[in-house]
C-alpha cells in the first residue's frame, strides 16, 4: 500500500512498484483523462505533473513515487476547465481527434509555470508531444495565446 | 472495480445502471443511445421540451470534424438555435432495426459529409415543416404562414411565437414531407460558416472517454499477440509458466478471421487490470510457427515490385493517343523510377474494444470507422444472429483509415465468449498495433516522357508496380482482375463512375497509365488518401523533372496541359501567387496539384537545407471542395494533412526481416513534432455547385511539393521515401 497525493487529495494504492504511473492512474484511480499512447516515453499522451514537473506517467514506476509526491493530472488542472490553456485550446479549436491533447495540455502548461515567456524556440525544445492528427500549427499559436492569458 | 486499490478521493464509477444488460457501469462515452422516444420529431432530430436539439451522426468522428459538419447541415435546413444543439450516435443495430434509416455508418474516403449532405439536410427540413406544420395547427392557421429561425415559430400575420420545443411531441404526429425543397448554400447562416466543433470541451479537460477509457463493474482487461508473422499459427503457450502472476485469470488462444484470409492467430492474457495481463503476456512462453513467409524481407518486396516495372502484363487505368509513336519521335526522352514503401497508420490510440457476450445477447463498444462492419464481426464471431448484436460507437483517438477493419472487434468478442457475462476489454500494445497494421500499400512506378525540340510533353508513360489493397480485402470489387483504386489521382475520366472523383488533372495527347500487379505477403489498408498518395509524388515529381528537362517553368509546363481542367488550374495559380512563386528572392519552392476524393488541391513548399537537414518553412495549399461546410475545420484539415503526408515522406517505412515488421513503436517508426512543423496557410476556395471531400486530398500533394522544393534548393531528385536515409547535402 502506497499513499501519495493526486490532484490535491491523497490516495491509497496497492500494486506492484514495477506498475507504471499510467496505469496507477487509470486503473487503479479511474482517472482516464491521462492516456496511453506508446508506452515508452516517446509520444507524451501520458504526460503529468510530478512536483510541477512533466513526467512521462507511461514509463514512471510507481515506486519512484514519493510518500511526498504531490502529482496532477488534465482532471485536476483546473476546477472548470478553465486553466488559461484550456481556455486559449477552446478559443482556437485546437483538438482533432483530441486523444494527444491531454498530454500536450499538460506540457504546455508545465512549461509556461515555469517560463512564462516561452519562446518558438523553447516550444520547439520543450513541446515534444506526437499528434497524428497534426494539430501544431494550432498548438503553438494556442501556447502563445496561453501566454497572453497568464500575463 | 474488481483490482486492490482503494480510493480515497471522489468515486468515480457513477454506478448508473444500462438499459438492457443489467450491469453497472462506470466510464462511458456520451451520445450513446438513439432510441425512438416521444421528442424524436424523425430520425436525425430529437427535440427536448427545454429546446435541446439531439442531431443523431450516423458517420464516426474521429477528428476529421464530420460530426460538427453533419449537425450544420442538419440545424442549418431545421432553423434551430446552433447554441442548443447536442449529437449522439445511433447504434448499427439500431439502423438495422429501423430498415437503415440511417443509411451508410462507413466513414472513410472523405465521404462522410458529401456522401450524406443530401440525406441529412433533407432530414432537417422535413423536421423543420413537420414542426411549423404542429404549431399551424396547433394555431389554426395555415402552415404556410408560419416560419422557423432560431427554434422559434413564428406566425408572420399574428405575430404569435412558440419554441421547438413545445411542439416536437406533436410534430412527430405530422405527415412526413415527401419533397422538400434544399436551401441554397449562399443563404446559410449556420453551415458554411467556421463554427466551433461541438466536441472540444470534453477534450481539454480528459472527460472524454475514447474506447481505450471504457470501464464498467466487473470488467477484466485482455492483452494479445497475434503471430509475429503474417500467415504463420499458434503452436502452443505454457499458461502454468505465468498462472501465479499477479491479477492473472485466464490465457487462451484466439483465432479469428477477417476478410480473405487475412485473419489473426494468437494468443491472449485476460487479467484484473491490463498493466498485469499486459505483464504476464510478455513473460508467456509460446510457440509459433511461423509459416511459409518466415524468411521473408524487404529485399523480397523490392525483386517482386522491380519485376512488374517492365512486365507485358498490365491493367490499364488511362491511355490516350498514340504513346509509343510519340516516344518514336522524341527529341528527349526523360526516364525515372520511383518507389513507395509500406507505412502504418498510427493513430494515437491504440486499437481496442470492450465487448459484453451472453447466452444470447453480443454488446460490443469500441472505437470504429464503420459501426455496421464491426456490427457484422460481432456477429460473426459470436455466432448470435445480429439481431442480437449492437455496437456502441465512442469516438476515435485517431483512425486514418485503420479503424475501418474489424479486426480487433473479432478478437474481443472471441474473449469475451470465454467469459459468459463479463465484459472483457481488449487493449492493444503499441507494438501490437504497430505489427499488425493493414499498411499503406507499396508500390514503385517507372515514368517515361517525351519532348519535342520546343520543350512539349509529346507523350507520358507510368507504369505502376505493386500492391492492390482490393486483391487483398475486398477482391469482388476488382474488374476482370484489375484494381482500379490503384489509378486513384491519374484515372482516365469516365472509366468508372467511383473513380471519377479521382480523375486526372491533366490533358495528355499520349498518354498510357498501367499497373504490374505484385503482391508482396503484406496486409494492405485504406490509408488516409489512399493510392493517391504514392500516385502523387510519382506524377507530380515527374511533371516536375520533365520541366526542367525541358527548361520550362514548372508552373507553366503545368498549366500547359490544364486547360480543361480550370478549377484545377485555379487552385494551382492561388498558391503560386500567394507563395512568391517565380519571384527572385532566392527561396526554393516546389509545386504539386492533384484533384481526389472530388476536390482540387494544389500546393507550393518553401524549404530550405541547412547542415545537410532538410527545413520545410512554408507552405501554402489551396482548396476547392465546392461547398465550405465549414471553413476553419477545413483549414484545420489543411494544416494536419501536411502532418501527416509529410511524417510519411520524412519517416513512414515499414520494413520486414524475418517475416516481421521491424518498427515497432515511435522510436523507430517516428512522426513530425511541433520542432518539424511548417507554417501552412491554407487557402479555401470553394467555387460552389458541388461537394468534395476535404480529409484526404491534401494528404497527396505534402510530399511532392516538398520534394520538388527540395529539387529546387539543391539540384537533388529524391525518387524514393522516406527520405531520413537521404544525403541532402548539396
Amino acid at each position: 500500500m502506497k499513499t501519495f497525493k493526486v490532484n490535491g487529495e491523497s490516495v491509497e494504492v496497492d500494486a506492484e512498484g514495477s506498475t507504471p504511473l499510467l496505469w496507477v492512474l487509470r486503473e487503479q484511480l479511474g482517472l482516464t483523462g491521462t492516456k496511453f499512447g506508446c508506452g515508452i516515453a516517446q509520444c507524451g499522451a501520458c504526460t503529468v505533473h510530478v512536483d510541477g514537473n512533466p513526467v512521462r506517467a507511461c514509463a514512471y514506476p510507481l515506486s519512484a513515487v514519493g510518500e511526498a509526491s504531490e502529482i496532477t493530472t488534465i482532471e485536476g488542472l483546473s476546477e472548470a476547465g478553465d486553466h488559461p490553456v484550456q481556455l486559449a485550446w477552446a478559443e482556437l479549436d485546437v483538438p482533432q481527434c483530441g486523444y494527444c491533447q491531454p498530454g500536450m495540455i499538460m506540457a504546455t502548461a508545465a512549461l509556461l509555470a515555469k517560463n512564462p515567456d516561452a519562446d518558438d524556440a523553447d516550444i520547439d525544445q520543450q513541446i515534444t508531444n506526437i499528434c497524428r492528427c497534426g494539430t501544431f500549427q494550432r498548438v503553438r499559436e494556442g501556447i502563445h495565446l496561453a501566454k497572453r492569458k497568464m500575463a | 472495480m474488481t483490482n486492490s486499490a482503494t480510493i480515497t478521493r471522489r468515486q468515480f464509477i457513477v454506478g448508473a445502471s444500462a438499459a438492457g444488460i443489467g450491469l453497472s457501469l462506470g466510464v462511458l462515452p456520451r451520445g450513446a443511445s438513439a432510441a425512438a422516444g416521444p421528442d424524436e420529431v424523425n430520425a436525425w432530430v430529437r427535440i427536448a421540451t427545454d429546446d435541446t436539439v439531439t442531431i443523431r451522426i450516423a458517420r464516426s468522428e474521429m477528428g476529421q470534424g464530420t460530426l460538427t459538419g453533419l449537425a450544420q447541415l442538419v440545424a442549418e435546413e431545421l432553423e434551430c438555435d446552433w447554441n442548443r444543439v447536442t449529437w449522439e450516435f445511433p447504434t448499427p443495430g439500431q439502423n438495422l432495426a429501423r430498415e437503415r434509416v440511417w443509411k451508410d455508418f462507413s466513414t472513410g474516403g472523405s465521404n462522410g459529409l458529401r456522401g450524406s449532405q443530401q440525406y441529412v439536410r433533407e432530414g432537417g427540413a422535413a423536421a423543420r415543416i413537420m414542426l411549423i406544420g404542429a404549431a399551424a395547427e396547433a394555431w389554426g392557421v395555415s402552415a404556410s404562414e408560419c416560419s422557423a429561425r432560431d427554434s422559434v415559430i413564428t406566425h408572420g400575420p399574428s405575430g404569435r411565437t412558440t419554441t421547438f420545443g413545445k411542439v416536437a411531441v406533436a410534430a412527430a404526429r405530422q405527415p412526413v414531407p415527401q419533397n422538400v425543397t434544399l436551401k441554397d448554400p449562399s443563404t446559410w447562416h449556420t453551415a458554411g460558416k467556421p463554427k466551433m466543433r461541438l466536441d472540444t470541451q470534453d477534450k481539454l479537460t480528459g472527460k472524454l472517454v475514447y474506447g481505450a477509457d471504457l470501464r464498467f463493474d466487473g470488467m477484466l482487461l485482455a492483452s494479445i499477440m497475434d503471430c509475429p508473422v503474417k500467415g504463420g499459427k499458434l503452436v502452443s503457450f505454457d499458461a502454468d509458466a505465468i498462472k501465479d502472476m499477479p491479477g492473472v485469470k485466464k490465457v487462451l488462444a484466439v483465432k479469428t478471421s477477417v476478410g480473405t484470409g487475412l485473419g489473426t492467430d494468437g494468443v491472449a492474457v485476460v487479467a484484473d487490470t491490463w498493466w498485469r495481463a499486459h505483464s504476464a503476456l510478455k513473460a508467456l512462453p509460446i510457440e509459433w510457427d511461423f509459416g511459409p513467409n518466415a524468411n521473408f524481407s524487404d529485399a523480397d518486396v523490392t525483386r517482386l515490385l522491380e519485376s512488374g516495372l517492365d512486365a507485358d502484363e498490365a491493367f490499364r487505368g488511362n491511355w490516350a493517343g498514340d504513346m509509343d509513336a510519340a516516344f518514336a519521335s522524341a527529341e528527349q526522352m526523360v526516364e525515372s523510377v520511383y518507389k513507395c514503401p509500406s507505412q502504418s497508420h498510427a493513430p494515437m490510440e491504440p486499437m481496442n474494444a470492450t465487448a459484453l457476450v451472453t447466452a444470447d445477447k453480443c454488446e460490443v463498444w469500441c472505437p470504429t470507422q464503420n459501426g455496421e462492419s464491426a456490427l457484422a464481426a460481432a456477429a460473426e464471431a459470436s455466432g448470435l444472429p445480429i439481431e442480437k448484436c449492437d455496437v456502441h460507437k465512442t469516438l476515435l483517438g485517431g483512425g486514418f483509415g485503420r479503424r475501418g477493419a474489424p479486426d480487433y472487434v473479432h478478437q474481443v468478442v472471441a474473449i469475451a465468449k470465454a467469459f459468459p457475462g463479463t465484459p472483457i476489454k481488449l487493449q492493444w500494445s503499441r507494438e501490437e498495433d504497430q505489427k499488425h497494421g493493414f499498411y499503406h500499400p507499396t508500390t514503385m512506378a517507372k515514368l517515361r516522357g517525351s519532348l519535342d525540340a520546343d520543350g512539349k510533353l509529346t507523350g507520358l508513360h507510368m507504369r505502376i508496380s505493386g500492391q492492390s489493397i482490393l486483391a487483398a480485402l475486398i477482391p469482388q470489387a476488382l474488374v476482370n482482375g484489375a484494381d482500379l483504386a490503384t489509378f486513384q489521382g491519374v484515372v482516365k475520366p469516365g472509366l468508372s463512375p467511383s473513380m471519377d472523383q479521382h480523375q486526372i488533372s491533366y490533358d495528355f495527347p499520349n498518354l498510357l497509365v498501367d499497373h504490374a500487379m505484385r503482391n508482396p505477403p503484406i496486409r494492405p489498408g485504406f490509408w488516409r488518401g489512399v493510392n493517391v498518395n504514392q500516385n502523387a509524388i510519382y506524377l507530380e515529381s515527374f511533371m516536375d523533372e520533365l520541366a526542367h528537362a525541358a527548361g520550362r517553368d514548372p508552373l507553366e509546363f503545368r498549366l500547359a496541359h490544364m486547360e480543361k481542367n480550370p478549377k484545377g488550374a485555379a487552385v494551382l495559380k492561388a498558391v503560386a501567387e500567394r507563395s512568391g512563386w517565380g519571384s527572385e528572392d532566392g527561396k526554393a519552392r516546389g509545386l504539386a496539384t492533384m484533384y481526389a476524393f472530388g476536390s482540387y488541391v494544389a500546393a507550393c513548399a518553401e524549404v530550405r537545407v541547412v547542415d545537410g537537414k532538410l527545413k520545410i518553412d512554408r507552405i501554402v495549399a489551396a482548396t476547392d471542395c465546392g461547398t465550405a461546410v465549414n471553413p476553419q475545420q477545413i483549414q484545420a484539415q489543411v494544416e494536419g494533412s501536411f502532418v501527416y503526408g509529410l511524417s510519411a515522406m520524412l519517416y513512414g517505412e515499414i520494413t520486414y526481416k524475418d517475416g516481421q515488421v521491424q518498427q515497432d513503436n515511435f522510436h523507430t517508426y517516428p512522426s513530425m513534432r511541433i520542432a518539424e512543423m511548417p507554417l501552412v496557410e491554407a487557402i479555401v476556395m470553394p467555387s460552389g455547385g458541388f461537394f468534395g471531400g476535404v480529409g484526404e486530398p491534401t494528404i497527396a500533394v505534402a510530399a511532392p511539393a516538398v520534394l520538388n522544393a527540395l529539387f529546387a534548393a539543391t539540384g537533388k531528385r529524391i525518387r524514393s521515401i522516406p527520405l531520413k536515409d537521404a544525403d541532402l547535402t548539396a
